[in-house]
């Protein structure tokens, strides 16, 4: 691709992204949405934070194939366990590590 | 925190600002040390096959989304043709509108400048910190400064890995998966959301749905995920009349 069509296209990314991102923020008011986009509102936190953090947890293959693909789901338990119990986002984001690390050692 | 009573608040509303910037940013430091190797993952890949340093952190400045920067440098590389990599970068990038109406129905009504620098510095880590902060007691009006700190935060940390990425190339050593800290934190951020019983169809449905979608091109799982379970949270509110409802 030609330099001047990367850039081209580059500005074209960053101008749509720029509009999705500015939609209900500096765009459009979000008190415009319909009443059942309003209260959807309320589960795009747990949709969306759930959606994020699961693939990451979860081996791709099953079953899973070794001990090694059973790392980042035992830190996973290890971080929610943490969470739950303590409430610091810092504690369980710090027990996921520390069981990654070790557990990594480990096997 | 001011007592109401007096109206010339200036110098406390200042720093009351700073603080809640500065708690945005400290928020978010758990995290940045894995944005960091993200950054320059990115920065080193599109250098490699061939970008300009220049335009690569153009990139990083112009389009300010990590996910979507790899996805175009993996069609670029493969020698895409422009509407499909174009096609990518606004699919993965399509979650910011679920972001933006979150975070927007939380922040004050914003306009002009501030409006749009809020609006680029949109991430899917700022969201979800000031979406979780706004469900803490007292925080109504102070989420906009917590919001920019946090956001600024992140945007630093993404231009300088880019940076990094791009001169020396991924120096962070992969095994040590700093970048399993940003799905840590979501997790994190997902436990307190979990307050009743539609918010935990929403999350068990949405997370199912990734799941089943982890093959869908671009990124696609997400969004569908995310819209089928804010949809089952619905669905399970309407079951329970006034179950969901804010006291």
């Amino acid at each position: 691709m030609s330099r001047t069509s990367l850039l081209i296209l580059i500005g074209a990314a960053a101008l749509g992204t720029y509009l999705l991102r500015a939609s209900f923020l500096s765009l459009v008011a979000s008190e415009r949405l319909p009443l059942w986009a309003k209260r959807g509102l309320r589960y795009v936190p747990p949709a969306v934070l759930a959606a994020l953090a699961v693939p990451a947890f979860v081996p791709a293959a099953w079953p899973p194939d070794g001990a090694g693909s059973l790392v980042r789901p035992a830190a996973a338990v290890v971080a929610v366990l943490m969470g739950w119990r303590f409430g610091s986002v810092l504690l369980t984001i710090g027990s996921g590590m520390a069981t990654l690390w070790l557990l990594k050692l480990v096997l | 925190m001011t007592t109401g009573t007096t109206t010339n608040e200036t110098p406390s509303a200042v720093s009351s600002w700073r603080r809640e910037a500065l708690a945005g940013l400290r928020d978010t430091a758990p995290i940045l040390p894995g944005v960091l190797p993200f950054g320059m993952i990115y920065g080193a890949t599109a250098v490699a096959v061939g970008i300009s340093p220049l335009m690569a952190q153009a990139m990083s400045v112009a389009v300010f989304a990590g996910a979507s920067q790899v996805a175009a440098v993996d069609l670029l590389a493969r020698d895409a043709a422009w509407i499909t990599v174009l096609g990518a970068v606004l699919v993965i990038n399509s979650r910011f509108v679920m972001y933006a109406a979150a975070v927007g129905a939380v922040l004050p009504r914003l306009r002009g400048g501030k409006g749009m620098l809020a609006s680029y510095l949109l991430t899917d880590q700022g969201f979800a910190v000031t979406v979780a902060r706004s469900q803490k007691p007292n925080t109504a009006g102070s989420l906009l400064p917590y919001y920019l700190g946090a956001s600024a935060a992140l945007w630093t940390t993404w231009q300088t890995g880019t940076a990094v990425g791009i001169a020396v190339g991924g120096i962070v050593p992969p095994s040590w998966e700093l970048e399993f800290s940003i799905p840590l934190m979501f997790l994190a951020l997902l436990i307190p959301t979990l307050k009743d019983r539609p918010s935990w169809i929403a999350a068990v449905v949405a997370g199912a749905a990734v799941l089943l979608g982890r093959d869908l091109p671009h990124n696609l799982g997400l969004m569908v995920g995310s819209l089928l379970g804010i949809g089952a949270g619905l669905v399970a509110e309407r079951g329970r009349p006034g179950e969901g409802e804010r006291p």
